[in-house]
């Protein structure tokens, strides 16, 4: 009776282990001379979706970036491991290829470079960190056909300079597109439903699930509204003011914020 | 007491120096094609006389009438002066304190490729030739067929696929061949386009004139492959001199491809080429260059000196010629690759990149003289600086007061990389006659914050995003390069920008 309750503890350790992906213990970013994170702790499990809400500056767009590894959010205190490894200390593309993709708020223009070369320079420069081989050009296009269908995004669309003359709602699909082509363990998306249509945001909504919505990955949606927490189901919800996760909760938790608003609950915690 | 810590300074800052030069040297080694090769050379004695020119003409055989031309552009040339209008900052040349000419010891003469000289082969391999050319040798069904003349230093020693050129009535020669073999050819338009007074430079080259090619397409012909000539600087103090003739007769067409690289090198280097172009009546010529000549160290020592004078004459009506340069080398450059279109209906292109890093100089452009009626031209130019180069645009549009119906369109964009680096736009427009459309539209950026983590974040280190990033700003000039080259031509730029960053 003892052994065996011993032993199922010691499974369950490692159960808990070996799902745990993102870390985060009392981050501490600073921006310039403002600190704008301020002591914010986060798990994220494999499996598992987290959307955080907040209000404008409370720092959801710091945390993408300082999780991304982009030069000028600089933490000052605290720690981030990524599957074990120590994330603050790996350079931008190094995150990249252990399995990190950020979904930009803005997506940037890169004149004369195609879609498709932009996607498969990044896939075989993270592949060839990984110890792959690289894919090949037909075997890359393959894989681009494929995912952009999911998008409902035309190949036509991969041929143009990356998010050159794109609308906003082809910018934000388009990072959908490459998420699909990258395939990585952990999505941050910041602010992918702004500037979406009702339609688009169900077919984004549909490929965060269809690409994403697996054992072994996870996401972590940035977001002010509900609606796209209707397109995905997010496993927990936390509230970000101030630097801080002032409160989480199931997905109930959005419903409230969306009824009462940041002030009420941010207050209340 | 005080001594003695001064003394440990002393020591201190001396070993420091010391670890300074031993980095630069280094870091100077890296060059990619920093070798030079070991072939036997032959000398004309250092120095600018006279006896220079003879020499010259005299190792060439070189009939009587090129002597003279030779000896007439010499004393035009002692009278001249080095010009100073172009934003360069050059030492002064001591022209008496260079070799004028240098050969390979003569071997017998050569049937085929497999008869050169094992270490001019070693020289190929090195600059990536035996791809296209193993192709076609090894008769491999639809190989896309490149003919190299090769020009190693100053003289050409083999010429291949002669044969099936001379079939189609091309004349491929190097100009050395041509002088004796199509004397009434080359006198014909020898100085012709850049006539022998044009410039200092082009004076000098007239006189010394070591090698280059002539090529010749005759009425109709389309020119069954890309011609190609593959320039080598590898004499210590060589300058290189060489002249290029390029004549498309009535509805012919020719693709000629220009690549070079040189041995790194610690004295500069003194280019001087000159490189003529006629297209008849409903001809085209395709004149596309990599340039990637050594550009001296990080700090500024050593590179070549590239004065080049590039003209192409539209002579008949509906010709074409079309500049395509990618130039990432050379400590000076100083080029102008230009388009004369007097026949009507006769279209000129420049497509130029320009690549500078650490104190590289380049002033280049082009010109386009519109004298014939509806003439039309188009001016690409990207302009890339890094590190604490300068990079200037000189561009002339000039129209004549007979060609009516002229337009031009000009496009100038200027990348900045880091904060040391200058760019520099200097169009000239002189137009005499009311009916033409002159656009000129003019840039200037740097590669965002914003564009560098995008790009890393996707999984780029940093290096390779800059190098994706300006190529992509590169795009519409690298898109008119033959196959072969566009991709050498991008690796070049990635190679060229490397240590610019970070």
């Amino acid at each position: 009776m003892t052994i065996s309750t011993g032993v199922t503890h010691r499974l369950k350790n490692f159960e808990l282990k070996r799902n745990q992906m993102l870390k985060i213990e009392n981050l501490h970013a600073t921006v310039g001379d403002t600190e704008i994170l301020k002591g914010l702790s986060l798990e994220i499990n494999a499996g598992e979706i987290h959307a955080i809400m907040g209000p404008n500056g409370a720092g959801k767009s710091t945390l993408a970036y300082a999780l991304g590894g982009r030069p000028g959010y600089e933490a000052t205190e605290g720690s981030a491991s990524f599957d074990g490894q120590d994330l603050l200390d790996m350079d931008p593309h190094e995150r990249a290829a252990a399995g990190i993709f950020l979904g930009f708020q803005y997506p940037v223009e890169i004149p004369g470079v195609s879609n498709l070369q932009f996607l498969r320079e990044s896939l075989n420069a993270q592949r060839a960190v990984r110890g792959e081989e690289a894919l090949n050009g037909a075997e890359f296009i393959k894989l681009a056909k494929e995912k952009a269908a999911l998008l409902k995004m035309d190949m036509d669309m991969l041929k143009r300079a990356v998010n050159v003359g794109f609308s906003g709602g082809e910018k934000k699909r388009n990072e959908m597109v490459q998420m699909g082509i990258l395939d990585p363990k952990l999505a941050i998306l910041d602010e992918t439903d702004s500037g979406l249509d009702i339609d688009a945001l169900r077919t984004v909504g549909s490929g965060i699930n269809a690409i994403m919505r697996k054992p072994d990955k996870a996401v972590l949606l940035i977001t002010h509204y509900q609606r796209l927490l209707d397109e995905v189901k997010p496993d927990f919800v936390h509230v970000l003011a101030a630097g801080r996760i002032v409160k989480t909760g199931g997905p109930e938790l959005a419903m409230q914020l969306e009824e009462e608003g940041y002030e009420a609950i941010a207050e209340a915690a | 007491m005080s001594d003695s810590v001064k003394t440990s300074d002393y020591d201190a800052e001396r070993k420091e120096m010391n670890a300074e030069a031993q980095e630069a040297v280094d870091k100077a080694s890296t060059y990619e094609f920093g070798w030079s090769s070991d072939i036997e050379q032959d000398f004309a004695p250092k120095g600018l006389n006279e006896d220079t020119v003879r020499f010259i003409s005299d190792k060439k055989g070189e009939p009587e009438w090129m002597l003279d031309w030779r000896l007439k552009a010499f004393r035009m040339w002692e009278k001249m002066e080095s010009p100073d209008w172009a934003k360069l900052d050059i030492p002064m040349i001591d022209y008496q304190d260079a070799y004028y000419y240098a050969e390979p010891k003569p071997k017998e003469k050569l049937g085929s490729l497999d008869e050169v000289d094992p270490e001019i082969l070693r020289v190929y391999e090195k600059l990536g030739i035996p791809i296209e050319e193993q192709k076609v040798l090894a008769g491999v069904e639809g190989a896309r067929k490149v003919a190299v003349d090769a020009v190693f230093d100053s003289v050409s020693v083999a010429t291949t696929f002669r044969k099936e050129l001379e079939d189609a009535g091309v004349i491929f020669r190097s100009i050395s061949e041509a002088i004796k073999e199509y004397p009434d050819l080359v006198r014909k338009y020898l100085g012709k386009v850049v006539p022998m007074r044009d410039n200092y430079f082009a004076t000098l080259n007239c006189a010394v004139f070591s090698d280059g090619t002539f090529v010749y397409i005759p009425k109709g012909v389309k020119c069954p492959m890309e011609l190609s000539t593959y320039f080598r600087i590898n004499a210590e103090n060589t300058g290189q001199f060489e002249r290029t003739l390029i004549v498309a007769d009535e509805g012919s067409y020719v693709s000629y491809l220009e690549g070079c690289t040189a041995p790194m090198r610690d004295e500069n280097q003194l280019h001087a080429a000159v490189v003529e172009l006629v297209a008849m009546d409903d001809a085209e010529i395709k004149y596309s260059t990599v340039q990637n000549w050594y550009p001296g160290d990080e700090n500024g020592k050593g590179g070549i000196y590239n004065f080049v004078t590039k003209r192409g004459l539209c002579q008949g009506k509906n010709s074409k010629i079309s500049w395509t340069q990618v130039e990432t080398g050379s400590a000076v450059t100083w080029k102008y690759p230009s388009c004369v279109l007097n026949g009507e209906n006769s279209v000129g292109e420049f497509y130029s990149v320009a690549l500078t890093n650490n104190y590289q100089q380049a002033d280049t452009g082009t010109k386009m003289i519109h004298n014939g009626k509806n003439t039309r031209s188009t001016i690409i130019s990207k302009g890339i600086s890094a590190g604490h180069s300068d990079n200037t645009y000189r561009g002339l549009v000039r129209v004549g007061p007979n060609a009516e119906n002229v337009r031009n369109f000009t496009q100038c964009d200027s990348l900045l990389l880091g904060d040391q680096s200058g760019a520099h736009t200097v169009p000239y427009i002189e137009v005499k006659n009311p009916t033409a459309t002159i656009e000129h539209e003019a840039t200037t950026s740097k590669i965002s914050d914003d564009q560098m983590f995008y790009a890393q974040q996707r999984g780029l280190d940093e290096e390779a995003a800059v190098s994706l990033i300006v190529n992509g700003f590169a795009k519409e000039v690298l898109k008119e390069l033959p196959m072969e080259f566009a991709v050498e031509a991008q690796k070049l730029l990635a190679i060229s920008l490397e240590g610019s960053v970070g």
